[in-house]
C-alpha cells in the first residue's frame, strides 16, 4: 500500500473514532440538560424493547434447554448430574444471558436504528430537523440510547429467567429427573458478584448497540445502497464490540469479585 | 431603539441596517474537489434572489451554507448581521428560528402526519396545542392543502409534499426563506402552482428569499408576476413590468458568472450566459 493511501486510510479511521466519540459523548451529556424528549424515549422503549421481547424469550429459553441437555449427558459421566442447575444458572446469568441477549438485540435494533436514521439522512430529514432548530443528537440519538440501555437491562433478566426455566423443562420433561435439586443448585450457586457481572454487561451492550447504530445511521451516504451498507456495518461492528467488551468486563469483574 | 434594548437583543438590530444575507469570498469543496469558489454577493431586505446554473454547480450547497447546515472552507457568511461561519451549532438553532427552508425533495418527516410536520417548529417551541393547530390550519389553507391535514407524506403527490414543505417553512413567519428547487421534478402544471405560492408568499409577507431553480421559465415568472391581493390570484405585472425586488445570481463551475437584475440578465452580452438563458 503506498504511503499516501495508508496516510489517508489512517486519517479516515481516526476521524471516524473521533466522530463516534463525539456523538456518544454528546448523547450522554444531553441526558443532563433540557430539552428532553420523553415521548421519543417511551416510543423507542416500546419499539426497541417491547418489540424485542419474543426473540429474547425464545433465544433465552432454548439456550437454557440446550445447556441442560448437553451438560446433563456430560455431567452424568462424573456422577455430577445434580450440578446441572449450577451450570445452567451460572452460564446463563454470567455469560450467555447477557451476551446472547445483546447479540440478538443488536441484530434487531442496531440494524433498525441505523436504517431508520440512515433513511432520514439520505432523504435530508436530518438536515430539515437542524433547519427547524432541533439538535438531531438530542432528538434521535439520546432517546434511543436511554431506551436501549433501560430495556436491554430488563430483557437480560428475562432471558436469564427463561433460560433457567428452559433448563428445568428439559430436565423434568425430557430426562425425567427431579426439579427441586435443579432449582436448589441453580439458586445456591449464584453469588452476588455473578449477578452484578451479569447485570453490568447489558449496560455496556446497550450503550454499544445504540451509539454504533446511531453513528452509522447519522453518517449514511449514497442513497438506499448506503442505508443497506450502514445497516450491515452497524450490526457487524456492534456485535464485535459486544464480544470484546464482554471479555473486558468479565476480566474486570473477576479482578473485583474473584471467580 | 434605546441602547439598552439593543444590547439586550443583539440579533434584532443589524438586519434593519444592512443586507439580510452576505457571502464574502466563500469557498467550499468536498473530498478535495472544489464546489464553490470565491462566492460573494448580498441580498437586501424583501429581495428575492433567484439562483440559476447548470446541475452540480453548487446551488443547493450555497443554500445550506446560508442556513449554517454546512461550514465553508474559507470566507465569511453573514445572516441578519451575524457571522454564521463562526457560530456554534447551539446558537445556529436559535438563528434558524428566523429562517424557513424548503428542501429539494421536501424532506418531510415520513413518520408524522402533515399536521405534525407543519407544526413541528411550534411543537418544539411548546406553543399550546390549540394555538398550534389554528396556525397549521391557516398555513395549510394558504397552500390550499387544508384537506390533507391528517394524511401522511407517503399518501401525498410530489406537488402536495412540496406545498406541505412550504407550509412548514412559513408557519412561524420567518424573515428569510430558502427555497431549494421547489419545482424540481414536478410536472409543469404543479410547478406553476408552486411558483404561484412562492409569489404569493413574497408579495403578501414581503419576506427576503433565496430561490434555487433549474427552470428558467419559473425564474422569469417570478420576475414578471405579482400576487393580486384583491382578486386573490397571481397575475402578470401590467405593461411588461418587472418586479424590481427580484435579482438573479448565475453560477457556473462553482463561480458567480452573473449577479444583477432581470433586465441586466436578459440584456447580457456574455456568450455563455446568452446561450444558457436562451
Amino acid at each position: 500500500m503506498p504511503f499516501g493511501t495508508l496516510d489517508s486510510f489512517a486519517k479516515t479511521k481516526i476521524g471516524a473514532i473521533q466522530d463516534y466519540s463525539q456523538l456518544a459523548g454528546r448523547a450522554v451529556l444531553n441526558m443532563f440538560s433540557r430539552p428532553r424528549y420523553w415521548a421519543d424515549i417511551f416510543t423507542q422503549m416500546d419499539s426497541i424493547g417491547i418489540g424485542s421481547v419474543p426473540i429474547i424469550i425464545l433465544t433465552g429459553f432454548f439456550t437454557g434447554c440446550v445447556l441442560a441437555l448437553q451438560s446433563e449427558t456430560a455431567l452424568q459421566q462424573f456422577g455430577a448430574v445434580s450440578k446441572t442447575g449450577s451450570l445452567v444458572s451460572l452460564s446463563m446469568v454470567k455469560e450467555l444471558g447477557p451476551v446472547l441477549t445483546a447479540l440478538m438485540f443488536s441484530g434487531r435494533n442496531a440494524a433498525g436504528i441505523a436504517s431508520e436514521i440512515g433513511s432520514m439522512r439520505v432523504t435530508e430529514q436530518i438536515d430539515a430537523m437542524r433547519a427547524l432548530g432541533t439538535d438531531p443528537t438530542r432528538k434521535l440519538v439520546t432517546p434511543r440510547l436511554v431506551a436501549t440501555i433501560f430495556m436491554i437491562f430488563f430483557l437480560t433478566i428475562i432471558a436469564d429467567a427463561v433460560g433457567i426455566a428452559g433448563g428445568a423443562m428439559v430436565r423434568v420433561g425430557l430426562l425425567g429427573l427431579k426439579l427441586s435439586p435443579y432449582l436448589h443448585s441453580s439458586y445456591t450457586t449464584l453469588a452476588y458478584g455473578n449477578v452484578v457481572e451479569g447485570l453490568t454487561k447489558p449496560i455496556f451492550s446497550g450503550f454499544i448497540i445504540a451509539t454504533v447504530g446511531c453513528y452509522f445511521g447519522m453518517n449514511t451516504k449514497g442513497g438506499t445502497q448506503g442505508v443497506g451498507r450502514a445497516t450491515t456495518q452497524a450490526v457487524v461492528f456492534s456485535s464485535v464490540f459486544i464480544i470484546v467488551v464482554d471479555f473486558l468486563v468479565s476480566r474486570l469483574m473477576i479482578s473485583i469479585f474473584g471467580s | 431603539m434605546p441602547a439598552a434594548e439593543t444590547e439586550a437583543n443583539p440579533t434584532q438590530q443589524p438586519e434593519r441596517r444592512g443586507p439580510v444575507v452576505v457571502f464574502d469570498k466563500v469557498s467550499i469543496g468536498f473530498e478535495d474537489k472544489p464546489v464553490l469558489k470565491d462566492i460573494s454577493f448580498s441580498v437586501e431586505r424583501a429581495q428575492t434572489l433567484i439562483i440559476l446554473g447548470p446541475a452540480g454547480t453548487g446551488k443547493s450547497v450555497l443554500l445550506k451554507l446560508a442556513n449554517g447546515l454546512l461550514k465553508p472552507d474559507s470566507g465569511k457568511i453573514t445572516v441578519f448581521g451575524e457571522d454564521v461561519t463562526a457560530m456554534p451549532e447551539q446558537r445556529l438553532y436559535k438563528l434558524r428560528a428566523r429562517i424557513g427552508m424548503v428542501f429539494q425533495e421536501s424532506a418531510l418527516f415520513d413518520s408524522m402526519p402533515v399536521s405534525d410536520n407543519v407544526a413541528y417548529r411550534l411543537h418544539e417551541e411548546h406553543v399550546p396545542e390549540a394555538e398550534a393547530h389554528a396556525a397549521v390550519v391557516e398555513v395549510l389553507d394558504f397552500v390550499e392543502l387544508g384537506h390533507a391535514i391528517d394524511k401522511y407524506p407517503s399518501e401525498l403527490s410530489g406537488g402536495m409534499r412540496r406545498r406541505v414543505s412550504i407550509a412548514r417553512a412559513i408557519i412561524n413567519k420567518p424573515d428569510l426563506i430558502l427555497y431549494d428547487s421547489p419545482t424540481g421534478g414536478l410536472d409543469p402544471i404543479t410547478s406553476t402552482t408552486i411558483v404561484d405560492l412562492v409569489i404569493k408568499q413574497r408579495d403578501v409577507s414581503l419576506t427576503t428569499s433565496l430561490l434555487v431553480t433549474h427552470r428558467l421559465q419559473d425564474a422569469f415568472t417570478l420576475a414578471t408576476h405579482r400576487f393580486n391581493t384583491a382578486q386573490g390570484k397571481v397575475e402578470k405585472i401590467p405593461n411588461g413590468g418587472i418586479d424590481d425586488r427580484t435579482q438573479f445570481l448565475v453560477l457556473n463551475e462553482g463561480r458567480v458568472v452573473f449577479h444583477g437584475s432581470t433586465l441586466e440578465l436578459v440584456r447580457t452580452t456574455d456568450p455563455w450566459l446568452k446561450e444558457y438563458i436562451s
